[in-house]
């Protein structure tokens, strides 16, 4: 019985999720730390420098930077348990509550972005596997091309700056709209960042689009579907795309992963309340519970997006299911 | 200005290059500034500014952060204030009287006062301010301030006398800065955080954190009653993308420190204005370490700078070289220094007089993204230096590192940017006299210091105050203390709708009480 809830794989992947935050957590608790500055400093800056010994320990005492390090670290695990992810002293606002804010906004960001991606990238990738190393090929080559290289922040930069200066035109300087209170505007401010991000995912997708379809053409199948008079486009999509989509569904998990833990630059150029944003100010302001709460939400949402991205593959791929 | 330095100033990095991508972009270039329109317009509007930070603390003793004391200062009010002169007038303390030995302050108070919860400001919210300031465990940052007041009392409704142990003349200065607002005494930190209660043009209306703060104008503020309806301080993390959000007319003013993002930023309907600004960047040098300690090496060092070439090289010859006081009343002579020009020569017979003629070495510590000219200027310093024999070690770290290293005075030099502030002593008295909270940062101190700075803080009379401050000033060019550069430019953007803004050399936004936008 053990033994086959040993071997239970979900159960198994579980586990190694919850290894894996423990190490997250462990971690960033180290890392944080070995920063250089605390909250004091952050704060004060160099007018920290005029704090006397009393008035340090006030201070200390109050971020709860007096205690050691061990302590700190339990204490934060013990919090983390019963729910309470911590207090943000800036913003005077609980990190769960900040969380709660921060998340949705990057989901919805994360997700448009995923559907601006595939909608450039699987098309470009199965325009260019329609003939290798002809003019459209190169097309597509260079655009995905482009898409890697571009920075995004050159690119959110520039895109905002040309349509203020010549347009007048820039949702993202007016307070940020969350979606359902005004979709609207919501959609707008979140058109540019999602295309700036989609872009640049756009070009690992029609790559893997480009070298899966040309290797699943190259398949007897293909050749026996054809000769069996298969039409042409009923070919490309059920057999090819059909059979493609393995590669391409794991590259967009794992995109879509990475795009949940916050794409700070893009976040931070458009001015989008974010996950991102919200690591970037605690790192700056060195709030330790925020940011070892807010890594430890994204490792986990990441590890969540594995799993589901493991549970995809079963329903695209009958291989995967028989195991 | 609040901040002893302004490190505390928001830190969040502008990408230079996407600065510099906007700029080729947006095609407008010209350098040249045109003062915003100072006429009051009309009543009303909602001015949204442009920051790229959100205060992190709206409890204003301990606010340092530049965001925070510009939201603070328009809720909360001060005994005494600043005009667009930095002189000290009149705020809640209609006037101030001090006794002949200079040991005893008679403030006599407004009355009429309330704060935004209704409640009446009165003596009482003086004496339990003032000795919650004092008290260490309070940790507020202007506690030394208060350093030779011995007792508070508040013998009735609208008077409060203070007790001093030496003459003080600095104190009505150090009373008008934000940290030391005034607070009703039934009030307390923590509801302070969430709700702020003051006595100022504006009261507090909501907050989203990392969003947006919003003013709205207090109808019964003791003085004129401001024009706005409102006024929304935006957070837009990003200084390239406030330009494009003024740009948009999204948002009506902002405040820059990088010459080059108020370049981009011109043009169409928005001007620039400059500001000098009292904070100087300096060369610090640590008196107490190695070479350093010898005078002749210091004087090598400063003999060895084209002060102006630093300038131009690392600001884009965007400010004005400076002595060691900057505030209006008091300005220092750049060019009463052993050097006021490049001289190689005399910095080589001041190494010879050291003994190290064949050359020496300092490490010092540069700030990475604490402000935008840091390490440029750390660069062109290295190369003038080098000429002269003198290797500056550069260690470039990042602006938490160095602000870690800077408090701990642990550096043979540092390249600093320091705030200023308009009275001399607030300024230099903690950084350059022996006992001074700064002083081991500052690295340098001398009897005669101490003699100079204890006679300008018991002096009332400007003119005798100003004699002293110049002999301080000289002292500390004549032993090379520091190596004062330049001072730069702040840079107020604005809408055309804007009109009645003053923007002030300590950075201060208390003039939206006359800014009007439509």
């Amino acid at each position: 019985m053990l033994r086959t809830l040993i071997h239970n794989s979900v159960l198994r992947r579980i586990a190694a999720a919850a290894l894996t935050l423990v190490g997250v957590a462990i971690f960033v608790f180290i890392m944080l730390r070995a920063i250089p500055g605390n909250q004091i400093t952050a704060g004060l800056g160099t007018e920290a420098a005029a704090l006397t010994p009393a008035q340090r320990l006030a201070l200390e005492q109050y971020y709860g930077l007096d205690q050691p390090l061990f302590v700190q670290f339990f204490s934060w695990l013990g919090n983390l348990l019963t729910g309470n992810l911590g207090f943000s002293s800036r913003a005077q606002e609980s990190v769960l509550e900040l969380t709660l804010q921060s998340l949705p906004v990057t989901f919805e960001l994360a997700l448009l972005s995923i559907v601006l991606a595939i909608a450039i990238g699987i098309p470009l990738g199965m325009l260019s596997a329609s003939k290798p190393d002809s003019p459209r090929d190169a097309f597509g080559q260079v655009v995905g091309l482009a898409g890697l290289s571009i920075p995004a922040f050159l690119l959110a930069t520039t895109l905002m700056s040309v349509l203020a200066s010549s347009f007048g035109y820039n949702p993202n300087g007016q307070t940020f709209a969350p979606l359902f209170e005004n979709p609207l505007l919501n959609l707008q401010q979140m058109l540019l960042p999602a295309l700036v991000l989609g872009f640049g995912i756009a070009a690992p997708i029609m790559r893997t689009t480009r070298t899966a379809v040309l290797e699943i053409r190259a398949n007897d199948f293909i050749r026996t579907a054809r000769a069996k008079g298969v039409p042409e486009r009923r070919l490309k999509v059920k057999h090819v795309l059909g059979n493609a989509l393995v590669p391409i569904v794991t590259m967009t998990g794992l995109q879509f992963g990475y795009l949940l833990g916050g794409a700070v630059v893009v976040e931070q150029v458009f001015s989008i309340p974010g996950i991102g944003r919200q690591v970037l100010l605690g790192i700056q302001q060195k709030e330790y519970a925020l940011v070892q709460s807010t890594v430890l939400v994204i490792a986990l949402t990441f590890v969540i997006v594995n799993l589901l991205t493991d549970l995809a593959y079963r329903l695209i791929d009958p291989r995967v299911r028989a195991e | 200005m609040a901040s002893g330095s302004r490190f505390t100033r928001g830190t969040v990095t502008t990408l230079g290059i996407a600065a510099a991508v906007s700029l080729i972009l947006s095609g407008c270039s010209s350098a040249g500034s045109t003062p915003p329109d100072s006429d009051s317009g009309a009543a009303g509007g909602s001015l949204v500014i442009g920051v790229t930070t959100d205060p992190d603390t709206l409890f204003p003793w301990k606010a340092t952060q530049f965001q925070a004391v510009n939201v603070l200062q328009n809720l909360y009010g001060t005994l005494t204030e600043f005009d667009e002169e930095l002189n000290v007038v009149p705020g809640l303390a209609e006037s101030w009287d001090a006794s002949e030995d200079g040991l005893t302050v008679t403030l006599k108070l407004r009355e009429g006062v309330t704060f935004s919860d209704g409640s009446t400001f009165g003596s009482e919210d003086v004496k339990a301010s003032l000795e919650k300031i004092q008290d260490e465990a309070t940790a507020a940052v202007s506690r030394t301030s208060l350093a030779s007041v011995t007792a508070i009392e508040a013998p009735d409704e609208s008077t409060v006398v203070l007790t001093l142990s030496a003459p003080d003349a600095a104190l009505p200065a150090n009373l008008a800065v934000i940290n030391m607002a005034m607070l009703s005494s039934e009030d307390t930190e923590e509801a302070l955080n969430t709700a702020p209660n003051g006595t100022g043009p504006f009261t507090f209306d909501s907050r989203v954190a990392n969003q947006s703060v919003t003013l709205t104008k207090n109808a019964e503020y003791w003085g004129e009653e401001a024009l706005l309806d409102s006024v929304e301080f935006r957070v837009i993390p990003d200084e390239s993308s406030i330009v494009s959000a003024m740009q948009s007319g999204n948002v009506h003013m902002a405040f820059f420190d990088d010459p080059l993002v108020a370049q981009t930023a011109e043009g169409g309907n928005i001007s620039i204005a400059e500001t000098p600004q009292l904070g100087y960047h300096a060369l610090q040098l640590n008196a107490t370490r190695g070479d350093l300690a010898d005078v002749n090496v210091r004087l090598a060092i400063q003999c060895a700078i084209d002060r102006q070439e630093v300038l131009d090289t690392a600001a884009l010859g965007e400010g004005e070289v400076t002595g060691p006081i900057t505030s209006p009343a008091y300005k220092s002579d750049p060019s009463s220094r052993p050097c006021a020009e490049r001289d190689l020569d005399k910095a080589q017979s001041y190494l010879e007089k050291a003994g190290k003629a064949d050359g020496l070495t300092i490490k010092t510590i540069v700030s990475q993204g604490g402000y935008a000219t840091s390490v440029n200027e750390a660069q062109n310093l290295k190369s003038q230096l080098a000429e002269a024999g003198i290797t500056l070690e550069l260690e470039t770290l990042e602006s938490g590192a160095y602000v870690d290293r800077w408090v701990a005075g642990d550096f043979d030099a540092a390249v600093a940017l320091n705030g200023g502030r308009p009275d001399p002593d607030g300024m230099y008295g903690r950084y350059f006299t022996s006992t001074g909270n700064l002083n081991k940062v500052a690295g340098y101190n001398s009897p005669e210091l101490d003699a100079l700075f204890a006679e300008g803080k018991s002096s009332s009379d400007p003119k005798e105050r100003a004699a002293v401050y110049e002999k301080i000033s000289d002292h500390l060019e004549e032993n090379a203390a520091w190596i004062w550069l330049f001072t730069s430019y702040s840079y107020t953007a604005s809408a055309d709708t804007v009109k009645g803004f003053v923007p002030m050399s300590n950075g201060s936004l208390q003039y939206l009480r006359t800014t009007s936008v439509n």
